[in-house]
């Protein structure tokens, strides 16, 4: 399987690339990774006229914290974080995410913002940036701007760039001492696409009530998707087995799983249930929380 | 097509490819370097896997012409003057192989996976080839030749 022949922009710099988007528009798309979009150019699932290669930007590869965020560059890979000591340490969503996406070998071409720039369905790096409330920097004409990860991920392989444009970064909150996390993924085998997976974070006040709840779920729907309900229901609250089981019950509720070679629509409904009670309850697990 | 040079094994090889001409096509027909092979062509058995700056990725996921200004390292730079690297020695010794198909890729992967952790558990081993795929299923005596590998390498690295 052979992609369709393009034309390759390689750019050095963000003003290059972004020169080159804004010449070639609606026919062209950012080359980061590529771990994705080679694939479903080989599928011809894309077949984009011109590819601007953004990997060889060394201004977009970086991942540190800043005024509050964790900030994740464009062209960062998914090993980076994977091998990451602050990360290790501090974020244990992410820590756990960073281990199951994809295989080893391609996380260390795939990048992060690229993959959530992609927003496949299934994708794991949606996921978590809605359950820690990231933040998308993008570059337009006018400059740059942030996008909610809510309002960014708008539907199947469609986000809130427009056409022209390019994601420069993506800004995680720095989880405080009194948050944790958990991701929760079945997949088939190493490297499928998850056959249902969960991203949970928990950030908890000094009183031992919830402050922050975030879930959410992939795989399950035609994106990845927020579980506004079970959150709304444990903030404030005590956290509880009940709790948990009531939260969780949340998901298949929003779930709209297709039926495929990885299991019914039903099976996928109910392991959405079960991935987002096993991750609120690992969660609390790790801040110290007896149920 | 565009003129592209890619440093392979230390050795550059120019050639007017088509844009879309993927690395593990390069290595093969280009620089005629067959021992990187071709399986899934999906990215998901690791057989055309090859390091980059000494990481592993999969060559059938990359364009050749991304690898520009790229260190390249195939199967064949392995064993200079014909002396076997540690971790072909071991996938010998062991009989990390059946039919030898996967053979390349596990061993890049399991180079680079050596380099990051010297001496992983078997546990890590697993975790660390699980992007490469033998259909064999022999892979009881792959982690313990990437065992013995470590063991081989360790002990190298003291006496150097």
């Amino acid at each position: 399987m052979f992609p369709a022949n393009f034309e390759y922009v390689r750019s050095h710099s963000t003003d290059e690339a972004f020169a080159a988007l804004q010449q070639h528009g609606s026919e062209a798309r950012v080359l980061a990774g590529g771990q994705s979009l080679i694939p479903a150019m080989r599928y011809r699932l894309a077949r984009p006229a011109v590819l601007v290669d953004i990997n060889p930007i060394k201004e977009l590869s970086y991942l540190h914290e800043k005024d509050g965020f964790l900030v994740i560059g464009a062209t960062t890979r998914d090993a980076a974080l994977e091998f990451d000591q602050n990360i290790l340490a501090r974020y244990s969503l992410i820590t756990a995410v960073s281990r199951v996406v994809a295989d080893p070998i391609v996380r260390h071409m795939g990048t992060v913002v690229g993959s959530i720039c992609h927003n496949d369905p299934s994708g794991d790096w949606t996921a978590t940036a809605l359950a820690s409330r990231a933040t998308m920097i993008v570059r337009g004409k006018d400059g740059t701007r942030e996008i909610s990860i809510d309002d960014f991920l708008v539907d199947s392989f469609t986000t809130a760039i427009e056409e022209g444009e390019m994601a420069i970064e993506v800004r995680i909150p720095i989880p405080d001492a009194h948050t944790q996390g958990s991701y929760q993924k079945i997949e088939r085998k190493v490297g499928d696409y998850a056959t249902c997976a969960a991203a949970v974070q928990l950030s908890m006040n000094v009183d031992g009530t919830i402050r922050q709840a975030g879930v959410a779920i992939t795989a399950v729907g035609h994106i990845a998707m927020r579980v506004t309900a079970a959150e709304a229901m444990l903030v404030g609250q005590r956290p509880s087995l009940e709790l948990c089981k009531a939260a969780a019950a949340e998901a298949p509720k929003i779930a709209s799983p297709n039926a495929d070679q990885r299991g019914s629509a039903e099976y996928k409904k109910d392991m959405a249930r079960v991935l987002v009670g096993r991750g609120l309850q690992e969660s609390l697990l790790r801040l110290g929380v007896s149920l | 097509m565009s003129q592209i040079s890619l440093n392979i094994n230390g050795k550059t090889t120019t050639a007017d490819v088509e844009n879309r001409t993927l690395l593990v096509h390069f290595i093969r027909e280009q620089a005629k370097l067959t021992g990187t092979h071709v399986g899934c062509d999906s990215s998901s058995c690791g057989v055309c896997t090859v390091l980059l700056d000494g990481n592993p990725v999969k060559s059938c996921t990359v364009f050749a012409i991304m690898a520009e200004g790229h260190e390249i390292k195939t199967v064949e730079s392995l064993a200079p003057g014909g002396v076997l690297h540690p971790i072909q020695q071991a996938f010998w010794d062991q009989h990390g192989l059946q039919c030898g198909y996967c053979t390349p890729g596990m061993m890049m992967t399991s180079i680079a996976l050596l380099e990051q952790n010297p001496n992983p558990s078997e546990h890590e081993i697993r975790e660390g080839l699980s992007g490469n795929l033998c259909r064999c299923t022999g892979y009881n005596n792959i982690v313990k030749a990437v065992q013995q590998a470590a063991t081989a390498m360790s002990t190298q690295a003291a006496d150097d």
